[in-house]
């Protein structure tokens, strides 16, 4: 029946100006039109209709109350806050706990994940055993009663804050968190930082010039200790020039808890352990999925021509596993972000929980509730951009 | 999870045709359905909780029945939706509920861009805190450092910040979604305080400490928690049928009618009480109610003072005292309007 439409129109198509929606050229545009038409019109319905029911309601609008004083106190935050500052700040704080627990979610999520896949394809028994357990039990919880569970194991299992253990000098465990000890301020803090920034940059060049070498002699160059050295050398010369402070900020047992020192609260304890564990359980079928993909034939091929196992794994395993491995785990990077919204239920302040507060005492919950899905979407397609990036590098160049 | 109810709820702002526009069309909506959707506490014993068989039982859940009774005369009319502190607002705002009796506290803010109005306080309340006795605290002032459980969304919340700013000392909020885990949370020693309404930490003393003797209210009150009904903005004649509910059973303690006498009074002479109870016509049809809700709400439900020693009173394991929450004829604050 196409064809026959398109019979039909191409004799009237030299006529020059013909609008006959059986052109196939009108025809395209007339529809892209009309759908972008479509979308808009339903659009302005629904802002208008929002807008309409609010002022019926006389419910306030408007995204002015980030402005306001937000008079609520949050448990913990990266940067200085105090209820004498505006929600926006609050919302602020609860963004940057998502991420924090996100960044160390994932990065943690991945070496386990790692771990449990390359371990179901171990030869020993057990292991691979354990490893398959492992995941078929966590990935089949569901990862709201997963964290429940840590939270309770923290707060029942742990003495109280006054009979704390102190397992290490200075370092205290309770109900109330793990309490570790940390240098006191101090200016070499900061020139060490500055001595790993240009101790960074020295490897890359090194890293260069010692793959340009290579190429061009043949010779290797030990690329691996050489970083290393740098990366931990010039940091250590800075700390020795500086005086090598040594004074701790050491946690100390005042009134109702421990000050001083840094703390690992128990939220975060079971939101991060949560996620990380349930998300390992994906991470390690992914894993596991993409190592099978490359054939066995590479790895006989590749011990064939001398190359040692470590190598075989690293230069021609892996670069093909990783092919089939990192879309699926950006998938999962994704659902470990976007599951950190389970902190609610446990009290780890993080966005969704500081919004909610927010727009429950404001009852501005249209803007409430935009604010964290403007801001999910933006972490999220920050990850995808990321991982599409890295997907793409390592992606196998066809020649 | 939260999210996701609340994102239901803006959907219905977003998506949902407009209603509660108009004077009235919530009365008849109601009428027309059979029943009263009602949000409560899903588990604060005393106010709102449902028993051991899965009925739903306490003062706030009474008033929900009292409206039911008020129009149907069947205390059972009611569909009873629990909301946690932070669903109540969207739940009500998105017509889920037609009727917010949730032990919520009157505030500017929540009257006018939440956009509720408030009927009758039903208890007096003022947020307290709770320590363990080992601890040794005799007054909050002498809670500097300390770790507090409290749970999101309430009034509580802000009053807890405001009261440790006012008085120069630090706290750990430990901010939980659900009451059940503040209280787990409490309960483990996660935190060295549990602050809520002073009638709510009663409840959870009386009916979730594992030894209540354990643990004690300390004497300060830091705010003022009136306790109130609650309906959306912009339908005068539903709020003013759950106003004088609310005031009836507050009117009839007054005149000493209770649930077991109210058939004596109807042919009393006094002419206030013919009219509350409808013997003589009028109130009834102001409201666009049976001219018999005021007699049927006080023969099902019971006066003020039944309802609340029934769910709150010296006789239950709450153990409240009347307070500010005796008539005003009794030194305390409860005071009706005339009916007339």
């Amino acid at each position: 029946m196409a064809s026959e439409t398109r019979d039909t129109a191409r004799p009237s198509a030299p006529g020059g100006v013909s609008f006959s929606l059986s052109d196939p050229t009108v025809r395209a545009v007339f529809y892209q039109v009309l759908v972008v038409g479509i979308v808009i019109a339903v659009g302005w319905f629904l802002i208008h209709n929002t807008l309409d029911n609010l002022s019926k309601r006389s419910i306030a609008t408007g995204f002015g109350f980030l402005d306001r004083e937000a008079s609520f106190g949050i448990g913990e935050s990266l940067i200085d806050y105090h209820p004498r500052d505006s929600y926006g700040r609050a919302f602020l704080v609860g963004v940057l706990n998502t991420l924090k627990v996100s960044i160390i979610g994932v990065v943690l999520a991945t070496v386990l994940g790692t771990l449990i896949g390359v371990a179901r394809l171990s030869s020993n028994w057990l292991i691979a055993k354990l490893a398959s357990t492992y995941v078929e039990i966590v990935r089949n919880i569901p990862p709201l009663l997963q964290l429940f569970f840590w939270y309770a194991l923290v707060s029942e299992s742990m003495p109280p804050v006054r009979q704390a253990l102190n397992p290490i000098p200075g370092v205290f465990l309770s109900q109330r968190g793990l309490f570790v000890p940390v240098p006191s301020a101090d200016p070499v803090w900061g020139t060490m930082g500055f001595a790993l920034a240009i101790g960074v940059i020295a490897v890359i060049f090194l890293r260069r010039w010692s793959k340009a070498r290579q190429e061009r002699t043949g010779q290797p160059f030990p690329i691996g200790t050489a970083s290393l050295g740098l990366l931990i050398g010039l940091p250590l010369v800075a700390y020795l020039v500086g005086g090598a402070p040594t004074a701790l900020d050491v946690p100390k047992l005042q009134g109702f808890n421990f000050v001083g020192g840094v703390v690992i609260t128990p939220e975060f304890f079971a939101i991060l352990v949560g996620l990380v564990v349930y998300t390992a359980a994906f991470i390690a079928e992914v894993v596991r999925s993409g190592i099978l993909a490359v054939n066995w034939g590479q790895t006989e091929a590749a011990r064939a021509l001398g190359i040692d196992s470590g190598k075989t794994l690293r230069l021609v395993v892996l670069p093909q596993a990783l092919r089939v491995i990192v879309p699926p785990l950006t998938s999962q990077y994704l659902n470990l972000t976007k599951n950190s919204s389970l902190a609610l239920a446990i009290g780890y302040p993080d966005l969704v929980s500081i919004a909610n507060t927010t727009l429950n005492q404001t009852g501005q919950a249209i803007e409430g509730v935009t604010m964290i899905m403007g801001t999910y979407l933006v972490i999220s397609l920050g990850i995808s951009i990321f991982m599409n990036w890295y997907n793409k590098r390592i992606a196998l160049v066809e020649r | 999870m939260k999210s996701g109810i609340l994102a239901a709820a803006a959907a219905a702002v977003v998506f949902g045709a407009v209603t509660g526009a108009q004077a009235g069309p919530t009365l008849d909506a109601v009428k027309g359905r059979g029943f009263v959707q009602c949000g409560v506490n899903a588990g604060l014993p005393g106010f709102g909780n449902p028993d051991s068989s899965g009925n739903w039982t306490g003062l706030d859940v009474d008033y929900c029945r009292a409206v039911a009774v008020a129009l149907f005369n069947d205390p059972n009319k009611v569909k009873f939706t629990p909301l946690s502190a932070q669903q109540r607002f969207p739940a009500i705002q998105s017509g889920e509920v037609d009727l917010l009796s949730r032990n919520t506290t009157v505030t500017l803010t929540r009257d006018t861009s939440v956009g509720l109005n408030f009927a009758p306080v039903t208890y007096y309340d003022g947020q307290g805190f709770m320590v363990n006795k080992k601890l040794g605290v005799k007054s909050a002032k002498e809670l500097n450092g300390a770790t507090v459980c409290v749970q999101a969304g309430t009034t509580t919340e802000l009053n807890l910040a405001d009261y440790f700013r006012t008085n120069n000392m630090s706290y750990n909020p430990v901010v939980i979604e659900s009451n059940d885990e503040v209280n787990a949370a409490y309960f483990a020693g996660r935190c060295d305080v549990l602050t809520t309404d002073a009638s709510g930490l009663a409840g959870t003393r009386a009916g979730v400490a594992p030894v209540p003797d354990d643990h004690i209210i300390l004497p300060e009150i830091i705010s003022k928690e009136p306790l109130a009904p609650a309906v959306r903005h912009g339908d005068d004649q539903w709020f003013d049928v759950v106003k004088w509910t609310v005031y009836a059973t507050i009117q009839a303690e007054e005149m000493g009618i209770t649930s077991k006498n109210v058939d004596e009074f109807v042919n009393s002479k006094n002419p206030e009480i013919q009219r509350i109870l409808g013997t003589s016509p009028g109130m009834g049809k102001a409201l666009g109610l049976d001219e018999k809700w005021a007699y049927n709400v006080i023969k099902t439900m019971g006066n003020y003072g039944e309802i609340f020693e029934r769910n709150v009173g010296m006789k239950t394991p709450l153990k409240l005292e009347r307070g500010l929450n005796a008539l005003w004829t009794n030194g305390g604050l409860q005071y009706a309007m005339p009916i007339r």
